[in-house]
């Protein structure tokens, strides 16, 4: 029997996957901060989720402005405003704990934007809205808790 | 067809305040469609945009649970009258939609 076909075939498979990894290594390292985290938003719950966006230890913070109602009759648009007041902002991440995905988004603060956010989310059933900031590397966090009438998961 | 982004562009001071409406399903994949109770499947903008005169101010990566057209606020420092604010996303289905509009004038 002739394996070299075979044995071709698996040292292409093997210099692809080497140059895969050459270019992920070679890939800037700015880019990461902008890069959709699958891990972290299919996490099924807040601690897995917090895990694989790299938070590990926030420290609560009273520096995070949070502005949202105390009852969101609405689950499927709930306002949320967040002032970070923490100096170095550079991203600020939503997590609705009791979602059936608990990580929502995250925005990054390039040069001159500030460190500011309105936007308007889903939330399945009353839960604490956590909201963590990254600053110079290190992580802060509030918490506010959200009383949901009518849970928007299925809109 | 992508549906339209809205945007308004105020400046106060240096500061260009930004509201974004962006027409788009956000569908969780938990919805189901009233009519065949067919589960509609899970639809939803990933990542975001905002550029100053072309350059990256803001990059946002989103889950499905950002609200359907989704609304989005934020400021930038350094702006001027006539500066170019842009916006830009991409969904799971590789759809994509960009707006751009000007600062006008403080006031």
């Amino acid at each position: 029997m002739n394996t070299e076909p075979n044995r071709r075939s698996s040292r292409r498979s093997f210099l692809a996957l080497f140059a895969a990894l050459l270019a992920a290594a070679l890939r800037p390292l700015q880019t990461w901060a902008g890069e959709w985290n699958k891990a972290a938003f299919d996490a099924r719950n807040v601690q897995e989720a917090l895990k694989s966006a790299g938070i590990l230890n926030p420290a609560a913070s009273g520096d995070i402005v949070i502005k949202a109602p105390e009852i969101a009759e609405n689950g499927a648009q709930v306002p949320v405003d967040i002032l970070s007041k923490v100096p170095g902002t550079d991203t600020v991440y939503i997590f609705v704990d009791r979602n059936p995905q608990p990580f929502v988004g995250s925005f990054d603060f390039l040069d001159g934007a500030e460190p500011f956010i309105s936007t308007r989310i889903k939330m399945g059933e009353t839960s604490n809205l956590r909201v963590v900031v990254r600053a110079g590397g290190r992580h802060h966090m509030a918490t506010r808790e959200i009383k949901v009438t009518i849970g928007g998961c299925g809109a | 067809m992508a549906e339209p982004i809205r945007m308004r562009v105020k400046l106060e001071g240096d500061v260009a305040d930004v509201r974004v409406l962006i027409g788009h399903p956000m569908e969780t994949g938990l919805r189901k469609d009233p009519k065949t109770g067919e589960p509609v499947p899970l639809h939803f903008i990933k990542s975001v945009t905002a550029t100053l005169n072309g350059k990256a101010v803001l990059t946002a990566q989103w889950s499905q649970a950002v609200s359907r057209n989704p609304y989005m606020q934020f400021r930038i420092k350094g702006a001027k009258a006539d500066d170019e604010v842009g916006i830009e996303w991409v969904d799971n289905r590789g759809e994509s939609n960009r707006a751009r509009a000007k600062v006008p004038a403080a006031g």
